[in-house]
């Protein structure tokens, strides 16, 4: 029998804690990236380490979305969803994660459990489900899996992998091999097993669901670049080893520090190293210190740890020391939502030191950006003699995605450390009165001995309270973002540059606002977006193009008060976060629409919003022509 | 000027180095502060050392005790409140030739850096700990310190302050890697001289804390030190802090203390310090504990050629 040939699906994988499905989505994503499809992963994370079995809020796993095109979001609903138990499958319903029509395919080994409770809790579930549209099957996976592995709990996920090669028609050898190198380093009898179990998965489903039998044709693709697949987090590891940086120091927070344990493993090999302080202070000032000392180094965090390094950020700036700064955004304020997505963080990092503190802030839309952005981070930091915020988010962090793979070269390594002779005229900030830039020295060098401050300090970095002193030294820092601004270019119109509606997004909602965009102007809407990398100078132009469109509204996921909600008025509505630096910055009635669900924004809920926002625009304007 | 000189380090050997090479702003505290000694002594211990001035680097907090790399003309880092420490440890991690002191305060180290602390005698690294110890906060005007005595009168607590101070030294010498523990007084200077030498000369962090005047605030402390030197032990050996025939005339109380003898140095730090008693000297010495800076700069001269083709074999675990 042949396959159905489409164009693309999305599938999840969903069980309790511990049960493998995150690996076993990686490896089905990794190897439909190596049959040149395109992917995009995003795990579906419990927020406790061991939350109790079978119930809703302990769902963990995966959804995979896998197409013949480039994909660059999660997507909408899924088509397909293995379930391990039914109760977890409960949370994904409610997240508006299935539709009518979602194949199901759910171990059915609770029908039978020794516990009636438990027997009718799977039976109510069924017929729950089959009400919502859902096509259940009940399977014996379980049942199975025991005639090859003694405790199927460790393997079933293998097992399902197999069912999910062959619905999508992948070569079985080479899901043995991904196998293979999934548990690399493991002994030969675990990946013998595994592999055993693949097999009997496979055959399962091309007995029992010979009907699902689906092939997704490999992108067309213009040159034959050589691609990697991985997360954002181990792009960012991979970044800071291109940079030539040697340093990471850190503090482990979720969902940042799956990128130190990468580099954990293969920074040495570079000659780095990954130094876990004692907390995110100690973390910083460690960094300070080795940049201080000519070794610009990088530290990484997500939001609390950021609240930590605040007053150190602060030095930083005031000294104009290097340094590179990566926040893994997730949930906020306090602990938050640890594993959950947000973009909350841009306001705390612009504006969270007392007094006057510009920085760069850039922000990383996609995985590849993870790499590219840390690379030019370290450059940044470094002519501009400041410290560089690169902010990404936890659906970056542990998305999988294939990218081109890069060029290193040396223009993207850190310049040897210079330890040639300081001209003792010259002073430790000689300021250009234009553009604020100074080169430093560097300890070790002769005749360039000076002390950094974080006091306010003159050109020879002595401390000084003079009026004129401390205007001049905190102007000359400023007047670094609006040189660097200089430099840039205009944000690229993804669509037309005049129109009814311009969206404006920033860090990892690209793919899901393109989407969703492109489907409007496909049914013959006006409407355009832009997606800002440098957030701190923003990028040059942005108040000429908003000039060009009848409206303008920034798509984010962070809180921004509905101006419908009681008590909310125009005076006291809250905006999101890009939204308020765009109207400070352009003075344009920027608009808004954010949330704070803490899970990826799907293309089709931006889609009603900017549908909605349309018809708004559109009868509000033509009531001002009438 | 930016770019490589390859003979720089030649020129240097030849150079000769006076107490002026390493005097850089005229200092700022009030006379009769103890902080002026420490300064006088680390100018003279750099001197005698002949060490170029640009491998130095002084690395302090926030006090008045950490305005001191601003008195140095080496390389400084005056950094913020309690940070001094992880400052200092990042410069020493991918620079492990520079030569790194540290210049701390009682609320410094000991309260908002205790943490640090801490994680700094265990890390080890090489360097030299100078913890200018008033037993106040001095440049806040006179609020109470950790190591402060109980009921001392201060500006935060009026009628006396409520805890007894904490034990500085116990507490280090309980830290997992202390290899350098020495108390001393900043108005004794051939022994300030001979202490800083020691533990600048000891591979590893030194810790080394200095009962310091402060007459502004807290005259009282320190001049019954001063007026009464039998509230001071002298811990002698020919493995500790080398004390002249005559300094030693100054010490009516003293004893031998074999400075590798930990369960001796903590009942010493503990029992004396329970009597009032305030022993100075090298309480404990260990060459044998790994320094982390050995490990954490491991890798710092690899070339780019390396650099790149590491990067390119971590890529190659991802291509597709
Ligand atoms: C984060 C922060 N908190 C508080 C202060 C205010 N502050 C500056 S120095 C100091 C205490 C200094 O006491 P100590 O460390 O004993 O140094 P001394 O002045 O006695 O030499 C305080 C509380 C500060 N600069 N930063
Ligand atoms: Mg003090």
């Amino acid at each position: 029998m042949e396959p159905q040939v489409i164009q693309e699906h999305i599938v999840e994988i969903v069980s309790d804690s511990g049960e493998g499905a995150q690996k076993c989505g990686q490896t089905f994503g990794n190897i439909g990236a190596k049959l040149g499809n395109g992917v995009w992963t995003v795990e579906i994370i419990p927020a406790e380490i061991q939350p109790p079995a079978r119930t809703p809020s302990g769902a963990s796993g995966i959804r995979i979305r896998l197409g013949s095109t480039k994909v660059t979001n999660v997507g909408n609903e899924g088509d397909l969803v293995v379930a391990f138990n039914e109760q977890v499958l409960y949370s994904r319903i409610a997240n508006g994660a299935f539709k009518e029509g979602t194949i199901v395919l759910l171990d059915n080994r609770w029908a039978s459990d020794p516990s009636t409770e438990i027997q009718k809790m799977y039976a109510d579930a069924v017929v729950e489900f089959r009400q919502h549209g859902l096509v259940v099957h009940e399977l014996s996976i379980h049942e199975a899996c025991l005639k090859v592995v003694k405790d199927p709990r460790k393997g079933k996920n293998m097992f399902v992998l197999g069912m999910l090669c062959r619905i999508y028609n992948r070569d079985q050898d080479m899901g043995r091999n991904e196998i293979a190198l999934t548990f690399k380093g493991k002994a030969e009898k675990i990946i013998s097993s595994n592999q055993e179990l693949f097999d009997a998965g496979y055959k399962f489903a091309a007995d029992e669901l010979s009907e699902y039998f689906f092939d997704i044709p490999p992108q067309e693709k213009s040159d034959d670049r050589p691609m990697v697949v991985t997360n954002g987090n181990t792009a960012i590891g991979l970044g800071v080893m291109a940079s030539g940086m040697e340093l990471v120091s850190m503090y482990p927070i979720t969902p940042a520090t799956s990128a130190s344990h990468y580099l954990a493993d293969v920074f040495p090999a570079c000659g780095g190293f990954v130094h876990q302080a004692e907390d995110e202070i100690a973390a910083i000032a460690f960094a300070i210190g080795s940049s201080y000392a000519g070794k610009t180094a990088c530290t990484i965090t997500s939001g609390p740890g950021m609240a930590l390094k605040t007053e150190s950020i602060g030095l930083a700036v005031m000294a104009e020391i290097p340094l590179v700064i990566v926040n893994v955004q997730r949930g906020g304020p306090s602990t938050g939502l640890p594993t959950k997505i947000e973009q909350g963080d841009l306001l705390s990092t612009l504006y969270g030191e007392p007094g006057d503190a510009p920085k760069i802030i850039l922000a990383a839309a996609t995985i590849p950006e993870c790499f590219s952005l840390v690379v030019l981070a370290r450059q940044l930091a470094e002519s501009f003699r400041t410290p560089v915020v690169v902010l990404t988010d936890a659906n970056l962090a542990t998305g999988v995605q294939p990218w081109d793979r890069p060029d290193l070269n040396r223009d993207m390594l850190a310049p040897p450390l210079d330890q040639s002779e300081w001209d003792k005229s010259v002073p430790a900030y000689d300021w250009d009165d234009k553009t604020g830039l100074s080169q430093r020295p560097i300890p070790g060098m002769p005749n360039g001995e000076y002390v950094l401050t974080g006091l306010s300090h003159t050109k020879f970095s002595k401390v000084s309270y003079e009026a004129e002193d401390n205007q001049k030294s905190t102007a000359h820092r400023s007047r670094k973002l609006a040189t660097l601004q200089s430099t840039l270019t205009p944000p690229k119109i993804h669509g037309e540059s005049s129109g009814d509606l311009l969206v404006i997004g920033w860090g990892s909602t690209i793919g899901a606002i393109e989407e969703a965009v492109d489907d409007l102007r496909k049914k013959g809407e006006k409407i355009s977006t832009i997606h800002l990398r440098f957030l701190s100078p923003l990028e040059p132009g942005l108040g000429e193009i908003f000039s060009n469109f009848k409206k303008v509204m920034t798509i984010e996921v962070n809180y921004s008060d509905d101006p419908d909600a009681p008590m909310i008025t125009p005076e006291n509505r809250r905006y999101a976060q890009l939204a308020s630096i765009l109207r400070i910055q352009t003075l344009v009635d920027v608009d808004c629409w954010s949330v704070v669900y803490g899970h990826p924004l799907q293309p089709a809920i931006i889609e009603e919003v900017l549908q909605q926002r349309l018809t708004k625009v559109k009868s509000d304007n033509s009531a001002e022509e009438e | 000027m930016f770019g490589i000189k390859a003979d720089w380090s030649l020129d240097i050997q030849e150079r000769y180095f006076t107490i002026d090479d390493y005097e850089g702003n005229e200092a700022r505290w009030c006379d009769g502060c103890g902080d002026h000694a420490v300064l006088a002594t680390a100018h003279r211990i750099l001197r005698d050392a002949q060490l170029p001035p640009e491998k130095s680097v002084f690395i302090s907090g926030i006090g008045c005790s950490s305005r001191m790399p601003h008195y140095m003309a080496t390389y400084g880092l005056h950094g913020t409140h309690g940070r001094a420490l992880p400052l200092a440890c990042g410069v020493k991690s991918r620079r492990p030739e520079l030569d790194v002191w540290v210049a701390t305060g009682d609320g410094d180290c000991f309260s908002i850096g205790a943490g640090h602390w801490i994680h700094a005698v265990r890390y080890n690294m090489d360097m030299t700990i100078l913890i200018f110890d008033n037993q106040i906060y001095g440049l806040t005007k006179k609020q109470t310190s950790p190591t402060s005595p109980i009921d001392l009168k201060t500006n935060t607590h009026p009628e006396g302050s409520f805890l007894d101070a904490l034990n500085p030294l116990t507490v280090t010498l309980g830290i997992t890697n202390a290899s350098f523990v020495a108390q001393v007084i900043d108005w004794n200077p051939p022994l300030l001289y001979e202490t800083l030498k020691a533990a600048h000369e000891h591979k590893g962090t030194s810790f080394v804390r200095i009962i310091q005047r402060c007459p502004v605030f807290v005259d009282g402390i320190t001049k019954e030190l001063q007026n009464d030197s039998s509230k001071l032990l002298l811990l002698k050996h020919h493995d500790g802090i080398p004390v002249a025939a005559g300094l030693e005339r100054l010490f009516p109380e003293s004893r031998e203390h074999d400075p590798s003898d930990m369960t001796t140095a903590l009942d010493i730090a503990r029992d004396e310090t329970t009597k009032g008693i305030i022993p100075v000297g090298l309480l404990y010495k260990n060459e044998d504990i790994p320094c982390y800076s050995d490990l954490s700069a491991l890798g710092h001269d690899i070339t780019d050629e390396d650099k790149i083709a590491a990067t390119n074999k971590a890529l190659d675990a991802f291509a597709i």
